[in-house]
């Protein structure tokens, strides 16, 4: 998005800068990421495949995947609420629940495992009035959702809410002139305008939710094939003591969060072209 | 303002019947409650379950003061460095356009996707006994997984993208007038960065220095991975919950996690204030 | 008779190391690397051998600590912890250190009872007045308990606690390889949760109350009554189970490195002792010292190395390696 291409940049600075940026980069991120794909070599193609489609892994991708796109879904349907609420509506209390939906980003991850298998089990605050109804969370990927869903709350609310803010009531008068009723306004005017932003924050939420650890550990019930995450399989190979195995799953996933990265930056260009 | 006149006008003809709106206020409402309001609750109701003297011993045990000051020194070290690292590559993407600027983008944000079983693995691969540098290290008797300076670095890694990431699209939105009038005028590159963008992006840098201070001081899954877990040496604060958790100990455990639980709470306090300056700084431009 | 030797080698070490450091008293520093249930044991060991070493020889001897699951114990000392000596839930993980030349080879022969100070064994922890009724490992199989044990991918005790129940299964009348597959995957199908360590485990079934019966070690389960209220739980000792022998040994170059081989050895001699003894028993493990009493109850015990399981290296193979048998039920059970 350069607004000027000059040729003729007057600005000092830029090679150093720049030259540091891949300096520190490569030194913090990119070597050591390397390492992992140069560990995976020791292995074959042939071993490399059938060690990220063991069955058991194969179900802990569906399990990681799978919860964390239902924590986005749930998180892209209320984020978008919540954002909305936030905006456009006065009660009281709306500035202090405002800074509260940052709170799973200043929140330890474990802290917050453990707090929500507090609340959730059987026995939990919450758990102990779903258990009669049948409703399992704790320890099912029930609670492989829920923590997903809590730790990527604030990307849908954060990405949207500026977006909300920024929209033109005079559109919206204008839709209403035309003989548009509140419902048709919203689906056909103001619905397009938010598409890019909730889903950026889907898939950030999503991105941050597939590589979640230190939360699920504490509300998944680790089983194998039904709710062990893709993450605890790392940990398993690794306890025992196969590592190029741990450094192969590790190289998938690496894989997948960088194409979720992508595809991000991506929808953010696009969002901000429709902006435009 | 304009957002004053938004909002009286949209107030009758554009917003939804009251009843609808109460009706959102009131899902959206529980839904934040059910998510957020209730494990902040929890966590300081566990915490002080038994009562104020046993959450202050909690906090006073040698353990629990050194996994303090390791989780301080580690936020000391990384937020600084990678504070300077954001303003750098903010510098260097926001006011400068070249080839391959996106990949550049994707492969700093990299880190905040990546699994911290991961993050921390990685520096183990290297700098472990059986990895590239171990041996090494081993016989200069330098020691950096499973001491400080691994505990350092994977925080470093896992915080690497949040103030870059908070700078670059509030300085691209800024553009470089003011720098390059500031340049014609005189001022040398340091003179302008300092007294001409500086001012101008101080609160957004407040701001990512915030959320990554939050996430250095409250890493665990990575942190774990390199920590080596000895007593009153590499247990940082989150690492000293769980132990502390493990040890049946649920006060004292949920005791050390409302510190960090406050923490979030100054955290946000501050963000709130942070966000309006810049919101104030926007609207002012 | 063993004791006794030890004593000897001990006074005999002792004096010549107050003969050689009495001038100058040191300040040694210590790396124990443990697994999970160790950590009240150890915490007490270490303050009284800090006083036996201090009375014999003038030096103030610190033992750092550093609990987790056996097996990623194992991979940090691998991966460069510097651990003076391991003291870990089985001799596989041990095993896997000295492959990488950190320890000698034939490291369980250096110490008696094959480097096993204590042992331990496998019972259940029950709700209080065992309202299922289980008495034995066969009440476990039963529609409708819910059983908790760790993952043994992960935990070393929970390989100790599928061990356990694969041995009671074998020695039923009749019983051979694959009844024993199939009462541990009817036994498995009971475990609604696989925590993936042992003070994980106890977590869920005390604290989240899930869970008719825990599989614990013996000294977990007296802890969790003693932690948690003995109005709480009851221990129910099956009729037979495994004998667990947690080894301990001195990682040989990290020793050397550190020049504390010799109180590194001293401190787990020190565990022979009958102090030491006397203090593995107050944490409910099982001394090995037969003089040093003990309320535990008496069962009949199975060992690694029995024909069963071959020792260590078989019974990782056989049952928890990628394609094991653990896996084996799990996937049979899709």
């Amino acid at each position: 998005m350069q607004f000027f291409k000059r040729h003729n940049n007057v600005l000092p600075g830029f090679g150093p800068t720049l030259g540091f940026t891949v300096f520190y980069l490569s030194l913090i991120v990119l070597i050591p990421l390397s390492a992992l794909v140069f560990r995976t070599m020791g292995l074959t193609w042939g071993e490399f495949l059938a060690t990220v489609t063991a069955p058991r892994v194969m179900a802990s991708y569906k399990v990681t995947f799978g919860a964390a796109i239902i924590a986005a879904v749930i998180n892209a349907v209320f984020g978008v609420l919540v954002a909305w609420v936030l905006v456009r509506y006065r009660f009281p209390g709306r500035r202090f629940i405002d800074a509260l939906v940052d709170l799973p980003f200043a929140l330890p991850t474990a802290v917050a495992g453990i707090t929500l298998a507090t609340i959730y089990s059987p026995n939990g605050w919450v758990g102990r009035y779903l258990e009669p109804l049948g409703i399992k969370v704790a320890f099912t990927p029930l609670g492989i959702v829920l923590a997903m869903t809590f730790i990527g709350l604030p990307f849908v609310v954060r990405t949207v809410q500026p977006v909300v803010e920024e929209i033109e009531v005079e559109l919206e008068e204008a839709a209403t002139c035309l003989g548009a009723n509140r419902w048709q306004t919203l689906k056909l005017v103001i619905f397009p305008m938010l598409l890019p932003s909730i889903l950026t924050g889907f898939a950030l939420s999503f991105a941050r939710a597939v590589g979640e650890y230190g939360s699920l550990i504490f509300i998944a019930g680790n089983m194998p094939m039904v709710s062990e995450i893709t993450p605890l399989l790392i940990i398993t190979k690794l306890e025992q003591f196969d590592y190029q195995g741990a450094t192969a799953i590790a190289c998938v996933m690496l894989l997948a969060s960088f194409s979720m990265l992508l595809i991000i930056n991506l929808l953010q260009k696009w969002s901000r072209r429709y902006a435009e | 303002m304009s957002a004053l006149n938004k909002k009286n006008s949209s107030n009758r003809s554009q917003t939804e019947p009251a009843f609808v709106r109460w009706l959102l206020i009131a899902i959206a409402m529980s839904f934040l409650t059910l998510f957020l309001a209730l494990p902040l609750a929890a966590v300081f109701g566990q915490a002080f379950e038994k009562g104020l003297t046993v959450y202050l011993d909690a906090i006073r045990e040698p353990d629990t003061l050194s996994s303090i000051k390791l989780t301080l020194i580690t936020a000391a070290v990384t937020v600084p460095l990678n504070l300077f690292f954001g303003v750098t590559a903010a510098w260097a993407i926001a006011k400068f356009s070249f080839p391959g600027k996106n990949l550049l983008i994707t492969l700093i944000d990299l880190p905040f996707s990546v699994s911290p079983v991961i993050s921390g693995f990685i520096y183990v691969l290297i700098f472990g006994l059986q990895g590239w540098l171990g041996p090494w290290l081993q016989e200069h008797d330098i020691k950096i997984v499973f001491a400080v300076p691994g505990i350092i670095l994977a925080t470093l890694f896992v915080t690497f993208p949040f103030v870059a990431r908070e700078l670059i699209p509030l300085m691209e939105a800024q553009g470089k007038e003011e720098e390059e009038a500031a340049l014609v005028l005189g001022a040398t590159g340091l003179q302008t960065f300092f007294l001409v963008t500086l001012p101008n992006v101080k609160w957004g840098i407040i701001y990512g220095v915030i959320l990554c201070n939050a996430r250095a001081m409250g890493e665990f899954g990575a942190v774990s991975v390199v920590s080596g877990h000895i007593r009153g040496m590499t247990n940082t604060v989150p690492l000293h919950v769980e132990i502390l958790y493990n040890e049946y100990n649920y006060s004292a455990a949920f005791a050390v996690a409302s510190l960090l639980a406050f923490l979030a709470l100054i955290t946000l306090a501050v963000k709130s204030v942070a966000e309006w300056k810049v919101r104030q700084q926007f609207e002012n431009n | 008779m063993n004791t006794k030797i030890i004593t000897t080698t001990l006074t005999a070490l002792v004096l010549t190391l107050s003969v050689s450091t009495a001038a100058l008293a040191a300040d040694i520093t210590l790396l124990n690397v443990s697994y999970d249930p160790t950590r009240e044991l150890y915490s007490d060991f270490n303050k009284s051998f800090a006083a036996y070493w201090k009375g014999k020889t003038g030096d103030t001897v610190t033992v750092k600590q550093s609990h987790g699951g056996s097996g990623k114990q194992a991979r940090s000392v691998i991966d460069g912890l510097e651990a003076d000596v391991v003291t870990l839930a089985l001799a596989f993980d041990i095993d896997a250190i000295a492959e990488k030349g950190l320890i000698k080879p034939g490291w369980q022969k250096e110490l008696p009872h094959n480097s096993s100070p204590y042992t331990s064994t496998i019972v259940f922890l029950v709700r209080k007045g065992n309202p299922r009724k289980i008495k034995n490992w066969d009440d476990l199989i039963k529609p409708g308990v819910a059983v908790i044990t760790p993952n043994p991918k992960t935990s070393g005790g929970a390989r100790w606690n599928y061990l356990a129940a694969w041995a009671f299964a074998l020695h039923q009348p009749g019983g051979n390889e694959a009844k024993a597959k199939e009462f541990v995957s009817k036994l498995l199908k009971n475990v609604p949760v696989l925590d993936s360590g042992a003070r994980g485990s106890t977590n869920t079934f005390v604290q989240r109350g899930i869970g008719d019966v825990l599989l614990a070690w013996e000294n977990e389960a007296y802890l969790a009554i003693n932690e948690l209220g003995p109005d709480k739980f009851d221990v129910v000792t099956p009729s037979e189970s495994i004998l667990a022998e947690p080894p301990v040994t001195v990682i040989d170059k990290v020793a050397d490195k550190h020049g504390t081989r010799k109180v590194a050895e001293a401190y787990l001699n020190y565990l022979y002792s009958d102090e030491g003894q006397k203090i593995a028993a107050r944490h409910y493990y099982r001394p090995i010292n037969s003089k040093i009493p003990t309320k535990l109850a008496k069962v009949k015990l199975y060992k690694i190395d029995d024909k069963a399981f071959g020792g260590w290296q078989k019974a990782q193979k056989t049952h928890f390696a990628d394609g094991g048998t653990f896996d084996q039920i799990y996937a049979a059970g899709k």
